[in-house]
Protein backbone atom coordinates (compact mmCIF):
# COMPACT_ATOMS: atom_id res chain seq x y z
CA UNK A 1 0.00 0.00 0.00
CA UNK A 2 2.43 2.70 -1.02
CA UNK A 3 0.30 4.61 -2.98
CA UNK A 4 -3.58 5.33 -1.72
CA UNK A 5 -5.67 3.26 -2.69
CA UNK A 6 -8.33 5.15 -5.32
CA UNK A 7 -11.50 4.25 -4.63
CA UNK A 8 -11.42 4.25 -0.76
CA UNK A 9 -13.61 1.70 -0.09
CA UNK A 10 -14.64 0.88 3.50
CA UNK A 11 -13.38 -2.78 3.35
CA UNK A 12 -10.20 -1.91 2.66
CA UNK A 13 -7.80 -3.78 4.95
CA UNK A 14 -6.31 -1.91 8.30
CA UNK A 15 -3.24 -3.01 9.31
CA UNK A 16 -4.29 -2.20 12.79
CA UNK A 17 -0.68 -2.18 14.77
CA UNK A 18 -1.51 -3.77 18.59
CA UNK A 19 2.59 -4.20 19.20
CA UNK A 20 3.33 -1.01 16.83
CA UNK A 21 6.85 -1.16 15.19
CA UNK A 22 6.69 -3.83 12.13
CA UNK A 23 3.02 -2.80 11.60
CA UNK A 24 2.99 0.69 11.97
CA UNK A 25 4.43 1.55 8.40
CA UNK A 26 0.99 -0.26 6.92
CA UNK A 27 -0.99 2.21 8.41
CA UNK A 28 -1.30 5.03 5.45
CA UNK A 29 -4.94 6.58 5.30
CA UNK A 30 -6.07 4.94 1.93
CA UNK A 31 -9.28 7.05 0.89
CA UNK A 32 -7.18 10.45 0.14
CA UNK A 33 -8.09 10.20 -3.46
CA UNK A 34 -11.33 8.44 -3.06
CA UNK A 35 -12.30 12.41 -0.99
CA UNK A 36 -12.68 14.20 -4.38
CA UNK A 37 -14.73 12.66 -6.10
CA UNK A 38 -16.06 15.84 -7.84
CA UNK A 39 -13.55 14.77 -10.67
CA UNK A 40 -15.42 13.14 -13.04
CA UNK A 41 -14.61 15.37 -15.88
CA UNK A 42 -11.59 14.97 -17.37
CA UNK A 43 -10.98 18.52 -18.38
CA UNK A 44 -9.59 20.90 -15.84
CA UNK A 45 -11.06 24.22 -14.99
CA UNK A 46 -11.01 25.92 -18.29
CA UNK A 47 -12.21 22.79 -20.29
CA UNK A 48 -15.07 23.00 -17.78
CA UNK A 49 -15.74 26.64 -18.69
CA UNK A 50 -15.71 26.07 -22.30
CA UNK A 51 -18.41 23.58 -21.68
CA UNK A 52 -20.31 25.88 -19.93
CA UNK A 53 -20.49 28.34 -22.54
CA UNK A 54 -21.44 26.18 -25.25
CA UNK A 55 -25.38 26.52 -25.06
CA UNK A 56 -25.63 30.30 -24.44
CA UNK A 57 -23.27 30.85 -27.86
CA UNK A 58 -25.42 28.58 -29.58
CA UNK A 59 -28.35 30.42 -28.44
CA UNK A 60 -27.12 33.68 -28.84
CA UNK A 61 -25.83 32.65 -32.85
CA UNK A 62 -29.55 31.36 -33.48
CA UNK A 63 -30.75 34.92 -31.77
CA UNK A 64 -28.80 36.45 -33.89
CA UNK A 65 -29.81 34.33 -37.22
CA UNK A 66 -33.56 34.55 -36.37
CA UNK A 67 -33.35 38.34 -36.09
CA UNK A 68 -30.73 40.03 -37.96
CA UNK A 69 -29.75 37.89 -40.70
CA UNK A 70 -33.31 36.01 -41.70
CA UNK A 71 -35.54 38.62 -40.35
CA UNK A 72 -37.80 35.95 -39.09
CA UNK A 73 -38.95 38.31 -36.16
CA UNK A 74 -39.84 42.01 -36.45
CA UNK A 75 -37.39 44.13 -34.59
CA UNK A 76 -40.23 45.62 -32.24
CA UNK A 77 -41.05 41.68 -31.22
CA UNK A 78 -37.67 40.62 -30.69
CA UNK A 79 -34.69 42.83 -31.23
CA UNK A 80 -30.97 41.89 -32.41
CA UNK A 81 -28.26 40.93 -29.94
CA UNK A 82 -26.56 44.22 -31.52
CA UNK A 83 -29.27 46.55 -31.00
CA UNK A 84 -29.93 45.05 -27.32
CA UNK A 85 -26.22 46.12 -27.04
CA UNK A 86 -26.49 49.20 -28.26
CA UNK A 87 -29.45 50.10 -25.98
CA UNK A 88 -26.98 48.63 -23.46
CA UNK A 89 -24.49 51.00 -24.23
CA UNK A 90 -27.00 53.88 -24.57
CA UNK A 91 -28.27 53.41 -21.35
CA UNK A 92 -24.88 53.15 -19.38
CA UNK A 93 -23.93 56.66 -20.66
CA UNK A 94 -27.41 58.18 -20.15
CA UNK A 95 -27.63 61.54 -18.70
CA UNK A 96 -31.51 62.17 -19.09
CA UNK A 97 -32.44 60.24 -15.26
CA UNK A 98 -30.83 57.22 -14.04
CA UNK A 99 -28.77 55.16 -16.31
CA UNK A 100 -27.82 51.64 -16.35
CA UNK A 101 -25.01 51.40 -13.58
CA UNK A 102 -27.78 53.39 -10.88
CA UNK A 103 -30.40 50.65 -12.00
CA UNK A 104 -27.60 48.00 -10.79
CA UNK A 105 -26.21 49.79 -7.64
CA UNK A 106 -29.84 49.92 -6.45
CA UNK A 107 -30.72 46.93 -6.80
CA UNK A 108 -28.23 44.56 -5.54
CA UNK A 109 -27.65 47.12 -2.60
CA UNK A 110 -31.54 46.45 -2.38
CA UNK A 111 -30.78 42.51 -2.68
CA UNK A 112 -27.50 42.61 -0.11
CA UNK A 113 -29.45 44.43 2.60
CA UNK A 114 -32.55 42.59 2.66
CA UNK A 115 -30.80 39.28 1.92
CA UNK A 116 -28.19 39.75 4.71
CA UNK A 117 -31.38 41.10 7.50
CA UNK A 118 -33.40 38.28 6.38
CA UNK A 119 -30.61 36.11 6.15
CA UNK A 120 -29.58 36.33 10.07
CA UNK A 121 -33.35 36.41 11.34
CA UNK A 122 -33.37 33.59 9.59
CA UNK A 123 -30.51 31.44 11.59
CA UNK A 124 -31.62 33.21 14.57
CA UNK A 125 -35.18 31.96 14.66
CA UNK A 126 -34.26 28.58 12.67
CA UNK A 127 -31.78 27.96 15.20
CA UNK A 128 -34.64 28.61 18.06
CA UNK A 129 -36.84 25.82 16.54
CA UNK A 130 -34.43 23.68 15.43
CA UNK A 131 -32.83 22.99 19.04
CA UNK A 132 -35.24 23.53 21.57
CA UNK A 133 -38.38 21.50 21.78
CA UNK A 134 -40.29 24.36 23.20
CA UNK A 135 -39.50 26.79 20.18
CA UNK A 136 -40.35 24.07 17.76
CA UNK A 137 -44.12 23.66 19.38
CA UNK A 138 -44.29 27.80 19.82
CA UNK A 139 -43.21 28.78 16.30
CA UNK A 140 -43.38 26.15 13.49
CA UNK A 141 -46.95 26.30 13.37
CA UNK A 142 -47.15 30.42 13.19
CA UNK A 143 -44.32 30.44 10.57
CA UNK A 144 -45.63 27.75 8.12
CA UNK A 145 -48.73 29.34 7.98
CA UNK A 146 -46.78 33.12 7.34
CA UNK A 147 -44.66 31.17 4.98
CA UNK A 148 -47.69 29.94 3.07
CA UNK A 149 -48.71 33.49 2.08
CA UNK A 150 -47.55 34.47 -1.57
CA UNK A 151 -44.83 36.85 -1.50
CA UNK A 152 -46.97 39.87 -3.73
CA UNK A 153 -49.67 39.60 -0.75
CA UNK A 154 -47.16 41.46 0.93
CA UNK A 155 -47.12 44.50 -0.91
CA UNK A 156 -50.05 46.52 -0.47
CA UNK A 157 -49.51 46.22 3.42
CA UNK A 158 -45.82 47.27 3.35
CA UNK A 159 -46.82 49.89 1.03
CA UNK A 160 -49.53 50.68 3.16
CA UNK A 161 -47.15 50.54 6.10
CA UNK A 162 -44.21 52.03 4.96
CA UNK A 163 -44.72 53.73 1.92
CA UNK A 164 -43.04 53.42 -1.47
CA UNK A 165 -39.57 54.35 -0.21
CA UNK A 166 -36.19 51.88 0.55
CA UNK A 167 -37.80 50.31 3.38
CA UNK A 168 -40.69 48.32 1.90
CA UNK A 169 -38.62 47.35 -0.70
CA UNK A 170 -35.73 45.60 1.86
CA UNK A 171 -38.33 44.19 3.98
CA UNK A 172 -40.18 42.35 1.20
CA UNK A 173 -36.69 40.91 -0.03
CA UNK A 174 -35.83 40.17 3.68
CA UNK A 175 -39.18 37.82 3.78
CA UNK A 176 -37.85 35.91 0.80
CA UNK A 177 -34.61 35.67 2.07
CA UNK A 178 -36.02 34.70 5.51
CA UNK A 179 -37.66 31.71 5.04
CA UNK A 180 -35.14 29.41 2.64
CA UNK A 181 -32.45 30.04 5.77
CA UNK A 182 -35.20 29.39 8.37
CA UNK A 183 -36.45 25.94 7.09
CA UNK A 184 -33.01 24.43 6.26
CA UNK A 185 -31.48 25.79 9.52
CA UNK A 186 -34.74 24.46 11.95
CA UNK A 187 -34.15 21.03 10.04
CA UNK A 188 -30.74 20.72 9.79
CA UNK A 189 -30.62 21.55 13.35
CA UNK A 190 -33.13 19.13 14.32
CA UNK A 191 -31.12 16.20 12.50
CA UNK A 192 -27.88 16.32 13.90
CA UNK A 193 -26.55 13.03 14.04
CA UNK A 194 -27.97 12.06 17.67
CA UNK A 195 -24.79 9.88 18.31
CA UNK A 196 -22.66 12.81 17.73
CA UNK A 197 -24.33 14.87 20.01
CA UNK A 198 -24.97 12.04 22.18
CA UNK A 199 -20.82 11.48 22.32
CA UNK A 200 -20.75 15.22 22.72
CA UNK A 201 -22.49 15.13 25.82
CA UNK A 202 -20.37 11.94 27.28
CA UNK A 203 -17.06 14.38 26.82
CA UNK A 204 -18.97 17.16 28.88
CA UNK A 205 -20.27 19.47 26.03
CA UNK A 206 -23.59 21.07 26.74
CA UNK A 207 -25.66 24.43 25.99
CA UNK A 208 -23.52 26.62 24.51
CA UNK A 209 -20.48 24.27 23.96
CA UNK A 210 -22.55 21.62 22.16
CA UNK A 211 -24.12 23.78 20.18
CA UNK A 212 -20.50 25.52 18.82
CA UNK A 213 -18.73 22.70 18.78
CA UNK A 214 -20.92 19.93 17.79
CA UNK A 215 -24.00 20.55 16.67
CA UNK A 216 -23.73 24.42 14.78
CA UNK A 217 -20.32 22.38 12.60
CA UNK A 218 -22.89 19.51 11.59
CA UNK A 219 -25.55 21.62 10.06
CA UNK A 220 -23.32 24.19 8.51
CA UNK A 221 -23.83 22.33 4.93
CA UNK A 222 -27.42 22.38 5.11
CA UNK A 223 -26.98 25.98 5.81
CA UNK A 224 -24.82 26.95 3.03
CA UNK A 225 -26.81 25.61 0.88
CA UNK A 226 -30.54 27.87 2.50
CA UNK A 227 -28.51 30.26 2.11
CA UNK A 228 -27.40 29.96 -1.75
CA UNK A 229 -31.27 29.54 -2.12
CA UNK A 230 -31.86 33.05 -0.02
CA UNK A 231 -30.08 34.85 -2.35
CA UNK A 232 -31.86 33.44 -5.55
CA UNK A 233 -35.24 34.04 -3.50
CA UNK A 234 -33.76 37.69 -3.02
CA UNK A 235 -33.37 38.59 -6.28
CA UNK A 236 -37.24 37.42 -6.97
CA UNK A 237 -38.55 39.32 -4.68
CA UNK A 238 -36.09 42.34 -5.63
CA UNK A 239 -38.22 42.14 -9.25
CA UNK A 240 -41.42 41.67 -7.49
CA UNK A 241 -40.93 44.95 -5.06
CA UNK A 242 -39.62 47.02 -7.73
CA UNK A 243 -42.16 46.05 -10.65
CA UNK A 244 -44.59 47.61 -8.16
CA UNK A 245 -43.71 50.95 -6.95
CA UNK A 246 -40.05 52.22 -7.61
CA UNK A 247 -38.17 54.95 -9.68
CA UNK A 248 -35.06 52.90 -9.81
CA UNK A 249 -33.63 49.49 -10.49
CA UNK A 250 -33.65 46.95 -12.99
CA UNK A 251 -37.66 45.84 -11.99
CA UNK A 252 -38.25 49.62 -12.96
CA UNK A 253 -36.48 49.06 -15.86
CA UNK A 254 -38.54 46.38 -16.60
CA UNK A 255 -42.04 47.94 -16.24
CA UNK A 256 -40.58 51.27 -17.79
CA UNK A 257 -39.74 49.72 -20.32
CA UNK A 258 -42.96 47.97 -21.21
CA UNK A 259 -44.69 50.84 -20.93
CA UNK A 260 -42.37 52.78 -23.73
CA UNK A 261 -42.01 49.35 -25.75
CA UNK A 262 -38.51 49.49 -25.50
CA UNK A 263 -37.68 45.70 -25.93
CA UNK A 264 -34.37 45.82 -26.44
CA UNK A 265 -34.17 47.07 -22.25
CA UNK A 266 -36.17 44.83 -21.02
CA UNK A 267 -33.98 42.03 -22.76
CA UNK A 268 -31.09 44.38 -21.62
CA UNK A 269 -32.67 44.05 -17.65
CA UNK A 270 -32.97 40.34 -17.95
CA UNK A 271 -29.72 39.47 -19.31
CA UNK A 272 -28.15 41.81 -16.38
CA UNK A 273 -30.56 40.05 -13.70
CA UNK A 274 -29.17 36.55 -15.03
CA UNK A 275 -25.59 37.77 -14.88
CA UNK A 276 -26.05 39.32 -11.94
CA UNK A 277 -27.97 36.43 -10.20
CA UNK A 278 -25.41 33.86 -11.61
CA UNK A 279 -22.58 36.48 -10.20
CA UNK A 280 -23.57 36.94 -7.01
CA UNK A 281 -24.92 32.78 -6.32
CA UNK A 282 -21.03 31.83 -8.02
CA UNK A 283 -19.33 34.00 -5.06
CA UNK A 284 -21.40 32.04 -2.49
CA UNK A 285 -20.57 29.02 -4.48
CA UNK A 286 -16.76 29.79 -4.42
CA UNK A 287 -17.18 30.63 -0.30
CA UNK A 288 -19.16 27.13 0.35
CA UNK A 289 -16.71 24.67 -1.32
CA UNK A 290 -13.66 26.45 0.84
CA UNK A 291 -16.01 26.05 3.77
CA UNK A 292 -17.06 22.22 2.83
CA UNK A 293 -13.41 21.20 1.86
CA UNK A 294 -13.88 19.92 5.80
CA UNK A 295 -16.85 17.89 5.62
CA UNK B 1 6.66 1.06 21.39
CA UNK B 2 7.58 3.41 23.97
CA UNK B 3 5.01 4.60 26.21
CA UNK B 4 5.65 7.83 28.02
CA UNK B 5 3.21 8.42 31.39
CA UNK B 6 1.85 12.26 31.33
CA UNK B 7 2.94 14.32 34.15
CA UNK B 8 1.38 17.36 33.03
CA UNK B 9 -2.27 16.52 32.70
CA UNK B 10 -4.76 16.31 35.45
CA UNK B 11 -5.29 12.39 35.38
CA UNK B 12 -7.66 10.53 37.73
CA UNK B 13 -6.67 7.29 39.73
CA UNK B 14 -8.60 4.53 38.65
CA UNK B 15 -11.62 4.65 40.70
CA UNK B 16 -13.93 1.65 41.91
CA UNK B 17 -17.71 1.30 40.58
CA UNK B 18 -19.93 0.27 42.93
CA UNK B 19 -23.53 -0.58 41.66
CA UNK B 20 -26.38 -1.10 43.92
CA UNK B 21 -29.84 -2.28 43.36
CA UNK B 22 -29.99 -0.37 40.08
CA UNK B 23 -33.02 -0.41 38.39
CA UNK B 24 -34.12 1.00 34.44
CA UNK B 25 -37.53 1.13 33.72
CA UNK B 26 -38.23 2.92 30.22
CA UNK B 27 -41.61 4.67 29.86
CA UNK B 28 -44.62 3.55 27.66
CA UNK B 29 -44.65 5.12 24.53
CA UNK B 30 -48.51 5.86 24.73
CA UNK B 31 -50.59 6.71 27.72
CA UNK B 32 -52.56 3.56 28.30
CA UNK B 33 -49.26 0.89 28.25
CA UNK B 34 -47.24 0.24 31.05
CA UNK B 35 -43.58 1.02 31.11
CA UNK B 36 -40.58 -1.41 30.12
CA UNK B 37 -39.06 -2.69 33.19
CA UNK B 38 -35.35 -3.33 31.53
CA UNK B 39 -33.19 -4.16 34.77
CA UNK B 40 -34.14 -4.99 38.13
CA UNK B 41 -31.94 -5.29 41.31
CA UNK B 42 -28.50 -5.13 39.45
CA UNK B 43 -25.91 -4.98 42.11
CA UNK B 44 -22.18 -5.16 40.97
CA UNK B 45 -19.08 -4.18 42.88
CA UNK B 46 -15.85 -3.30 40.74
CA UNK B 47 -12.80 -2.52 42.11
CA UNK B 48 -9.86 0.31 41.37
CA UNK B 49 -8.32 -0.69 38.37
CA UNK B 50 -9.82 -4.44 37.69
CA UNK B 51 -11.46 -4.87 34.26
CA UNK B 52 -15.22 -6.32 33.78
CA UNK B 53 -17.23 -7.11 30.94
CA UNK B 54 -20.47 -7.63 30.75
CA UNK B 55 -22.35 -9.75 28.36
CA UNK B 56 -25.69 -10.60 27.92
CA UNK B 57 -28.23 -11.19 25.10
CA UNK B 58 -29.03 -8.06 22.47
CA UNK B 59 -31.62 -5.83 24.60
CA UNK B 60 -30.81 -7.24 27.66
CA UNK B 61 -29.88 -3.51 29.08
CA UNK B 62 -26.09 -4.09 29.62
CA UNK B 63 -25.53 -1.06 27.35
CA UNK B 64 -27.84 0.96 29.71
CA UNK B 65 -25.94 -0.24 32.57
CA UNK B 66 -22.80 1.08 30.86
CA UNK B 67 -24.65 4.66 30.30
CA UNK B 68 -25.61 4.97 33.97
CA UNK B 69 -22.23 4.97 34.99
CA UNK B 70 -21.61 7.96 32.76
CA UNK B 71 -24.68 9.84 33.34
CA UNK B 72 -25.92 9.48 29.95
CA UNK B 73 -28.84 7.87 31.72
CA UNK B 74 -30.26 7.78 34.83
CA UNK B 75 -31.20 5.11 37.02
CA UNK B 76 -34.95 4.95 37.92
CA UNK B 77 -34.08 2.48 41.26
CA UNK B 78 -31.03 1.93 42.82
CA UNK B 79 -27.40 4.20 42.73
CA UNK B 80 -24.50 4.79 41.19
CA UNK B 81 -21.42 5.06 43.34
CA UNK B 82 -17.60 6.35 41.92
CA UNK B 83 -14.99 5.96 44.02
CA UNK B 84 -18.03 6.59 46.74
CA UNK B 85 -19.45 9.76 45.41
CA UNK B 86 -22.65 9.26 43.53
CA UNK B 87 -22.86 10.17 39.49
CA UNK B 88 -24.84 12.63 38.59
CA UNK B 89 -25.10 14.27 34.82
CA UNK B 90 -22.00 13.31 32.99
CA UNK B 91 -19.43 12.28 35.04
CA UNK B 92 -15.99 14.01 34.19
CA UNK B 93 -14.43 11.05 35.86
CA UNK B 94 -15.36 8.90 32.98
CA UNK B 95 -14.49 8.31 29.64
CA UNK B 96 -16.51 6.35 27.19
CA UNK B 97 -15.97 4.81 23.48
CA UNK B 98 -19.22 3.49 21.91
CA UNK B 99 -19.18 0.93 19.11
CA UNK B 100 -19.15 3.50 15.89
CA UNK B 101 -16.08 5.79 16.96
CA UNK B 102 -18.35 9.41 16.83
CA UNK B 103 -15.61 11.13 15.32
CA UNK B 104 -16.65 14.70 14.51
CA UNK B 105 -15.97 14.70 10.32
CA UNK B 106 -14.91 17.72 10.32
CA UNK B 107 -12.28 17.52 12.78
CA UNK B 108 -8.89 15.98 11.93
CA UNK B 109 -8.12 12.85 14.38
CA UNK B 110 -5.70 14.66 16.36
CA UNK B 111 -8.41 17.70 17.18
CA UNK B 112 -11.25 14.99 17.76
CA UNK B 113 -8.46 13.40 20.34
CA UNK B 114 -8.22 16.57 22.13
CA UNK B 115 -11.68 17.06 22.89
CA UNK B 116 -11.33 14.56 24.86
CA UNK B 117 -8.94 16.53 27.16
CA UNK B 118 -10.11 17.25 30.66
CA UNK B 119 -11.75 20.76 30.46
CA UNK B 120 -8.70 23.51 31.80
CA UNK B 121 -5.97 21.80 30.40
CA UNK B 122 -3.08 24.21 29.04
CA UNK B 123 -2.73 24.36 25.39
CA UNK B 124 0.94 23.09 25.30
CA UNK B 125 0.49 19.62 27.27
CA UNK B 126 -2.85 19.54 26.05
CA UNK B 127 -1.52 19.09 22.38
CA UNK B 128 1.35 17.06 23.79
CA UNK B 129 -0.89 14.45 25.35
CA UNK B 130 -2.64 14.09 22.01
CA UNK B 131 -0.21 12.86 20.13
CA UNK B 132 1.25 10.83 23.05
CA UNK B 133 -1.93 8.98 22.99
CA UNK B 134 -2.14 8.98 18.74
CA UNK B 135 1.25 7.40 18.69
CA UNK B 136 -0.36 4.89 21.57
CA UNK B 137 -2.81 3.63 19.54
CA UNK B 138 -0.34 3.29 16.18
CA UNK B 139 -1.81 6.74 14.77
CA UNK B 140 1.08 8.93 14.95
CA UNK B 141 1.17 9.75 11.52
CA UNK B 142 -2.33 10.28 10.98
CA UNK B 143 -2.74 13.21 13.25
CA UNK B 144 -4.18 15.43 10.35
CA UNK B 145 -6.16 13.22 8.61
CA UNK B 146 -10.29 13.28 8.86
CA UNK B 147 -12.32 10.53 10.23
CA UNK B 148 -13.74 9.63 6.32
CA UNK B 149 -9.93 9.31 5.40
CA UNK B 150 -9.20 6.22 7.30
CA UNK B 151 -10.54 3.06 8.28
CA UNK B 152 -12.68 1.97 10.25
CA UNK B 153 -10.11 0.35 12.62
CA UNK B 154 -7.92 3.63 12.74
CA UNK B 155 -11.19 5.87 13.60
CA UNK B 156 -11.87 3.13 16.48
CA UNK B 157 -8.39 3.57 17.72
CA UNK B 158 -8.91 7.31 17.50
CA UNK B 159 -12.37 6.80 19.62
CA UNK B 160 -10.06 4.95 21.83
CA UNK B 161 -7.65 7.55 22.12
CA UNK B 162 -10.24 10.21 22.97
CA UNK B 163 -11.93 8.63 25.82
CA UNK B 164 -8.18 8.00 27.17
CA UNK B 165 -7.51 11.92 26.85
CA UNK B 166 -10.06 12.41 29.90
CA UNK B 167 -7.81 10.73 31.76
CA UNK B 168 -10.19 8.87 32.70
CA UNK B 169 -10.63 6.64 36.44
CA UNK B 170 -13.54 4.54 34.66
CA UNK B 171 -12.88 3.62 31.15
CA UNK B 172 -16.74 2.64 29.86
CA UNK B 173 -16.67 0.58 26.31
CA UNK B 174 -19.71 -0.18 24.93
CA UNK B 175 -18.87 -3.21 22.06
CA UNK B 176 -16.19 -0.89 21.07
CA UNK B 177 -14.70 -3.62 18.59
CA UNK B 178 -17.90 -5.32 17.64
CA UNK B 179 -17.73 -3.70 13.85
CA UNK B 180 -14.57 -4.30 13.05
CA UNK B 181 -13.18 -7.63 10.72
CA UNK B 182 -11.93 -10.47 13.02
CA UNK B 183 -8.22 -9.60 12.61
CA UNK B 184 -8.46 -5.81 13.12
CA UNK B 185 -10.68 -6.89 16.29
CA UNK B 186 -7.82 -9.06 17.87
CA UNK B 187 -5.46 -6.38 17.63
CA UNK B 188 -7.65 -3.88 19.18
CA UNK B 189 -7.82 -6.19 22.26
CA UNK B 190 -3.87 -6.79 22.31
CA UNK B 191 -3.72 -2.87 22.53
CA UNK B 192 -6.59 -1.96 25.26
CA UNK B 193 -4.20 -4.63 27.54
CA UNK B 194 -1.19 -2.55 25.81
CA UNK B 195 -3.08 0.58 27.37
CA UNK B 196 -4.56 -0.58 30.54
CA UNK B 197 -0.81 -1.51 31.45
CA UNK B 198 0.34 1.85 30.40
CA UNK B 199 -2.55 3.82 32.01
CA UNK B 200 -4.25 1.64 34.79
CA UNK B 201 -7.74 2.85 34.93
CA UNK B 202 -11.17 0.64 35.96
CA UNK B 203 -12.54 -0.73 32.47
CA UNK B 204 -16.11 -1.54 32.26
CA UNK B 205 -16.64 -3.87 28.74
CA UNK B 206 -19.79 -4.50 26.88
CA UNK B 207 -19.45 -6.92 24.43
CA UNK B 208 -21.21 -9.63 22.34
CA UNK B 209 -18.40 -11.74 22.52
CA UNK B 210 -17.57 -14.21 25.02
CA UNK B 211 -14.48 -15.00 24.01
CA UNK B 212 -13.42 -11.06 24.18
CA UNK B 213 -14.44 -11.38 27.34
CA UNK B 214 -12.81 -14.09 28.64
CA UNK B 215 -9.51 -12.94 26.92
CA UNK B 216 -9.39 -9.12 28.88
CA UNK B 217 -11.26 -9.32 31.49
CA UNK B 218 -10.77 -10.21 35.70
CA UNK B 219 -14.39 -10.91 35.57
CA UNK B 220 -17.16 -11.57 33.69
CA UNK B 221 -20.64 -10.29 34.44
CA UNK B 222 -23.91 -12.54 32.65
CA UNK B 223 -26.79 -10.03 32.55
CA UNK B 224 -29.76 -11.98 32.00
CA UNK B 225 -33.46 -12.89 32.65
CA UNK B 226 -33.36 -15.87 35.34
CA UNK B 227 -34.29 -19.29 33.43
CA UNK B 228 -37.91 -20.05 33.55
CA UNK B 229 -39.10 -15.90 33.79
CA UNK B 230 -41.40 -14.06 31.60
CA UNK B 231 -39.85 -13.19 28.33
CA UNK B 232 -40.56 -9.54 29.23
CA UNK B 233 -39.08 -9.52 32.78
CA UNK B 234 -35.91 -7.26 33.75
CA UNK B 235 -32.13 -8.51 33.64
CA UNK B 236 -30.11 -8.76 36.62
CA UNK B 237 -26.95 -9.84 37.24
CA UNK B 238 -27.19 -14.10 36.64
CA UNK B 239 -23.67 -14.56 36.96
CA UNK B 240 -20.39 -13.69 37.87
CA UNK B 241 -16.79 -15.83 36.68
CA UNK B 242 -13.99 -15.19 37.75
CA UNK B 243 -11.56 -15.42 35.02
CA UNK B 244 -8.31 -18.11 35.61
CA UNK B 245 -4.93 -16.66 35.11
CA UNK B 246 -3.33 -13.38 34.04
CA UNK B 247 -2.93 -11.56 31.08
CA UNK B 248 -1.92 -11.97 28.39
CA UNK B 249 -3.81 -15.22 28.40
CA UNK B 250 -3.68 -18.03 25.80
CA UNK B 251 -6.55 -17.82 23.51
CA UNK B 252 -6.84 -21.46 23.33
CA UNK B 253 -6.82 -22.35 26.74
CA UNK B 254 -8.62 -25.21 27.51
CA UNK B 255 -9.96 -23.89 30.54
CA UNK B 256 -11.02 -20.63 29.05
CA UNK B 257 -13.02 -22.95 26.96
CA UNK B 258 -14.78 -24.89 29.51
CA UNK B 259 -15.49 -21.51 30.96
CA UNK B 260 -16.71 -20.86 27.29
CA UNK B 261 -19.27 -22.96 27.31
CA UNK B 262 -20.64 -22.72 30.26
CA UNK B 263 -21.27 -18.45 29.45
CA UNK B 264 -22.50 -19.62 26.26
CA UNK B 265 -25.00 -21.82 27.71
CA UNK B 266 -26.07 -19.59 30.00
CA UNK B 267 -26.71 -17.01 26.84
CA UNK B 268 -28.95 -19.66 25.80
CA UNK B 269 -26.58 -20.93 23.04
CA UNK B 270 -25.76 -24.96 23.43
CA UNK B 271 -22.04 -25.30 22.38
CA UNK B 272 -21.71 -29.03 22.30
CA UNK B 273 -18.99 -28.68 24.50
CA UNK B 274 -17.50 -31.86 25.63
CA UNK B 275 -15.25 -31.84 28.96
CA UNK B 276 -12.43 -34.02 28.45
CA UNK B 277 -11.29 -36.19 30.98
Amino acid sequence: MSTPARTGAPGAVDAGSATGGDSARNDRPHALAGSRPRRTLPAPRWGRLALALVVPVTLLSAWHLATAVTGVFAPHQLPAPASVWQAAVELATWDRGPNLWTHVQISTQRVLLGFTLGAALGLAVGAVVGLSRLGDALLSGTFGAVRAVPSLGWVPLLVLWMGINEDSKVTLIAIGAFFPVYTTVASALRHVDKHLVEAGRAYGLRGTSLLVRVQLPAATPAVVSGLRLALAQSWLFLVAAELIASSMGLGFLLIDSQSNGRVDRILLALVVLAVLGKLTDALLGMAERRLLRRF
Amino acid sequence: MAITTPTTVRSHPAHPVSIQGVGRTFPARDRKGAGTQVLADVDLEVGAGEIVALIGASGCGKSTLLRQVCGLDTPTAGRILIDGSPVNGTDERCAVAFQEPRLLPWRTLAQNVSLGLPRGTDRGAGRQRVHELLELVGLGACTHYRPRQVSGGMAQRASLARALARNPGVLLLDEPFGALDALTRLRMQDLLLDVHAAEPATVLLVTHDVDEALYLADRVVLLGRPSGAEPHAPSGVQTVVTVPGSRPRDRGDAELAHLRAGLLDGLGVPTHHQTTT
